[in-house]
């Protein structure tokens, strides 16, 4: 077993004894609940129900909303009273902006009128279903990140996973709501376990557990040993050690394989769960009970009467607390999560959330003020503490200058936060408060830029369209003008018959018209490869699938304004055409393959049969071009169809339909100049 | 040919380098040609640093056209949305000496919010959005797009009945991070988790009791 080990760590006092002693008991149901609907990681739920509306354990009270996200359902039955802002469990209460929209549920007397989802037999349902329906009943991930559980298990489209572990370390001190839940319910975890591995290709599992839970290794071992099932299930009993719970530390005690900087355990084709999250999941498929409840510790010196209890979601904190005996007077600190990584709470009032493993009711005795932080004598423990071998006085330098760019090249965020090194220190500074800090400033620095970067696009896309729009009325303007002049002549010009050949723009301006072309064509080049190059990146972003919502937003953004820089200058060209088209001698510009020369430049008919030879060799090498584009573009329709990609299809099947239009209008033209060559012939005899 | 060339040494020498000379100058211009940088590159990484509200508060049109001004040699001092943290990264950027904020600097982010019972429909604010985040048509209401608003004003001047506030951010309690511990000499501010691992860190009690 010793074969590998993390490094650094640290061994702290694990008074765990205070919460091990008592068995797991249910807590009585609470007379009322709030549910916060930011119990988890990404989005928040959406509310499905209306104040006055009675509803009943385990009913959906609120959906999911986007592709993170997890929806809540009522943990007793009852009345909704309220749906408004409510102080919820968060670090930033201290400062007294920890409000979070909150379900409130006032329960009527005892009854527990349960709505349950049919059961699923996991073992022959198929993975669609076994999604659906972890992902409508809500589980998330209770190690504390609150990761939704159905977001973790669809992990194999991405990622092959061999090994899924069931991270039953525990390590923090105080700790013991998993120890607990694998004492009671060691079958059901494994077989949770075994429901997550086939879901997510997994085919073996690892449970990885430390030394000083011996009743929680003996559970196992019994259950196990009474379990007949192929998927083999490898129990490891590792040295007590903080952090041997960190995802990345269990990884690398158990299979020696290193989760990458910044990476995921699935780059490394491991998956890891924490107990109660495959007890909610089973229980989910299993018994179709949506997760209402969990685990949750209570411990520390002030209560009397510590220990685990099964407590439904949205409990009021003091219910809890008054369940196991607290001694308002002796409580000092009440803290949420581990004495390690936890935070204190400044009122008892707040619910109890999913990802609320454990509250601590401490002394002052237990946890006596801390003393003022002393300069750092560079002494390096807590370089030989840090589990992830990062440098955290380097970490503590740069992230106090704040001297960001140089934090993240030393892999700040490589930093699990787990204390040790602030744990260490002699000179009592609380480093990983500057290491939060400091993530917390690069994060809303990036998004920041990322927002500027999104408004710049915008702004350039109004100014795109106001250029287009601009382009426009100055078109239509010159249009009619011409038309106004060109209607004024045109009696004499009748008379005058077939000699169209009007000189009333003076040589200078056709001159300057030309210089003008040249450089609007230059420009509309420019922009139809901005246009090609937008669709590109936007056809690359699409393709590379990683929830880019953002990304393709502002790529969308990015080509709407190519696409309207390119529509302005097209316009401008056009206007500019169709105003010394007449004047110039018959332009070389038919060779119409770009989509907004407009093919409709009627050729004049008075011409010699020179020039209608070279027009008809013109518009033959115009079909050619165009039949080539038009076949290049069937191509590329035919790829994105076999590619089954919505973005890339799209953009080809315009492409191909611009193609076709092309093509038909250069035949068109090139039929009309090969009657034109024909019938001065027919007609030049009488 | 050879030989005229092995007499004359110091010839020889002269026509090896001018062809030297003209086969790199060949390639120079080439390279030239080819790689040609279109516009000014220290624009476009000025106005990356800009935070693109086009609020225009440093009197010009936009934050593009501030960035160029810049490069022409105008102070880096004038972009109130940008605040201390722009000009800090504008002086690095340019290697200028950062000067203070000339002008208000904005506390927080906030955005336009248009009271829509007193809004009559002018479109005159829709107008003088810089980023098209305002919603609305000629004689109906409008409403602004929280998530595309950068907090700019340039609406709330153009506005005949004066129906746009200027809201703090509503993002704002989602923007909170850990803060700062106040340095050494101090207790720490709050008393979070790091803290109570240094008191942790003391004898437990059972140990003194032994002790």
């Amino acid at each position: 077993m010793a074969d590998f080990d993390f490094p650094g760590g640290i061994m702290p006092p694990e008074r765990k004894t205070l919460s091990n002693q008592a068995p797991l008991v249910k807590a009585p149901l609470p007379a009322r609940v709030m549910l916060p609907l930011t119990q988890h990681v990404g989005q928040p739920a959406e509310p499905v129900v209306s104040v006055g509306q009675t509803v009943r354990t385990g009913e959906i009270i609120a959906c999911a909303q986007g592709m993170i996200s997890a929806p809540v359902h009522a943990s007793i039955t009852g009345t909704v009273t309220a749906i408004e802002e409510r102080a919820v469990p968060h670090p930033s209460a201290a400062v007294g902006e920890a409000k979070a929209l909150c379900i409130v549920i006032e329960g009527n007397g005892q009854d527990d009128d349960w709505q349950r989802m049919p059961p699923l037999d996991w073992r022959s349902a198929s993975d669609e279903a076994l999604l659906e329906r972890l992902q409508s009943s809500g589980v998330v991930g209770l190690g504390g990140a609150g990761f939704p559980a159905a977001v973790k298990a669809q992990v194999r489209q991405r990622h092959a996973i061999d090994t899924l572990i069931v991270n039953a370390a525990e390590c923090e001190p105080y700790i013991t709501a998993d120890d607990l839940t694998l004492r009671t319910y060691p079958g059901d975890v494994i077989e949770g376990a075994r429901m997550l591995a086939r879901l997510c290709g997994a085919e073996r599992i690892l449970i990885g557990i430390e030394d000083n839970k011996p009743e929680a290794v003996a559970a196992l071992r019994q259950a196990l040993s009474t379990s007949n099932d192929t998927t083999p299930v490898e129990l490891k009993v590792v040295a007590t050690r903080y952090p041997s719970g960190g995802e990345s530390q269990l990884i690398q005690k158990l299979t020696g394989r290193e989760v990458p900087s910044r990476g995921l355990p699935a780059d490394v084709g491991l998956l890891c769960h924490n107990p109660g999250t495959l007890l909610a999941s089973l229980r989910a498929v299993r018994d179709g009970e949506p997760m209402i409840s969990r685990i949750v510790t209570l411990t520390g010196e002030a209560l009397t009467r510590p220990g685990n209890l099964e407590a439904r979601l949205g409990t009021p904190l003091h219910a809890l607390l008054s369940l196991a005996g607290l001694r308002p007077a002796r409580l000092s600190q009440l803290i949420l999560g581990g004495p390690m990584m936890g935070f204190t709470l400044d009122s008892d009032a707040l619910p109890l959330v999913k990802t609320a493993n454990c509250l601590i009711a401490g002394t002052a005795d237990e946890f006596p003020p801390a003393p003022p932080e002393q300069a750092c004598i560079r002494c390096g423990a807590c370089e030989t503490a840090c589990p992830a071998s990062l440098l955290p006085q380097q970490l503590y330098w740069f992230s106090k200058s704040r001297e960001h760019d140089k934090a993240e090249l030393f892999n700040l965020f490589d930093c699990i936060e787990c204390g040790a090194c602030a744990y260490v220190c002699p000179s009592h500074i609380p480093l990983v408060q500057y290491y939060r800090a400091a993530k917390g400033e690069i994060r809303l620095h990036e998004r920041e830029a990322r927002k500027a970067e999104h408004a710049r696009h915008r702004f350039e896309f109004r100014q795109a369209r106001m250029a287009r729009e601009e382009a426009e009325k100055e078109a239509r303007r010159k249009a009619r003008l011409q038309q106004a002049r060109a209607s004024r002549p045109a009696p004499e010009q009748r008379k005058a018959a077939v000699s169209p050949t009007p000189s009333d723009t003076p040589q200078s301006d056709s001159q300057d018209s030309a210089a003008e072309l040249k450089k609007l064509k230059i420009a509309q080049a420019a922009a139809k490869a901005a246009v090609r190059k937008a669709e590109r990146a936007l056809a690359r972003a699409s393709e590379g699938g990683q929830d880019p919502s953002a990304d393709v937003n502002d790529l969308e953004t990015q080509l709407a304004t190519a696409r309207e820089n390119l529509k302005a200058t097209e316009t401008r060209l056009a206007a500019l055409q169709s105003r010394t088209a007449p004047a110039a001698t018959q332009p070389a510009s038919t060779t119409a393959t770009g989509p907004g020369v407009p093919a409709s430049q009627s050729m004049p008919t008075g011409t010699t049969t020179e020039d209608t030879a070279k027009q008809v060799r013109q518009r033959k090498i115009a079909v050619a071009s165009a039949q080539a584009a038009y076949r290049k573009a069937e191509k590329a329709l035919e790829s994105a169809a076999a590619q089954n990609d919505d973005a890339t299809l799209a953009a080809a099947r315009q492409k191909f339909e611009r193609a076709q239009g092309n093509l038909d209008r250069a035949r068109k033209a090139l039929e009309e100049a090969e009657t034109t060559a024909h019938e001065p012939k027919d007609t030049s005899t009488p | 040919m050879l030989e005229w060339l092995t007499a004359h040494g110091i010839l020889a020498a002269t026509l090896a380098l001018l062809g030297l000379a003209v086969a790199f100058g060949a390639l120079l211009g080439f390279a030239g040609q080819v790689f040609k940088v279109e516009g000014d590159p220290v624009v476009e990484r000025i106005d990356a640093l800009l935070p693109q509200t086009q609020c225009g508060q440093c009197g010009y049109p936009g934050c593009k056209p501030y960035a160029e001004a810049i490069v022409q040699g105008d102070d880096i001092n004038k972009c109130p949305p940008g605040g201390d943290a722009t000009i800090a990264a504008l002086a690095d950027l340019l290697g200028r000496e950062p000067k203070p904020l000339d002008g208000e600097a904005q506390d927080i982010p906030r955005v336009a919010y248009i009271r829509e019972e007193e809004c009559i429909g002018c479109t005159k604010c829709i107008q003088a959005c810089p980023v098209d985040a305002i919603l609305g048509a000629a004689k109906h209401m409008h409403t602004v797009i929280v998530d595309e608003c950068t907090g700019c004003d340039l609406c709330v001047e153009p506005c005949p009945v004066d129906c746009i506030d200027m809201l703090p951010h509503p993002d704002l309690a989602k923007q909170w991070h850990w803060p700062r511990p106040p340095g050494p000499g101090h207790r720490p501010s709050q008393p979070i988790a790091a803290t109570l691992i240094a008191s942790d860190r003391q004898p437990a009690p059972e140990e003194r009791a032994h002790g």
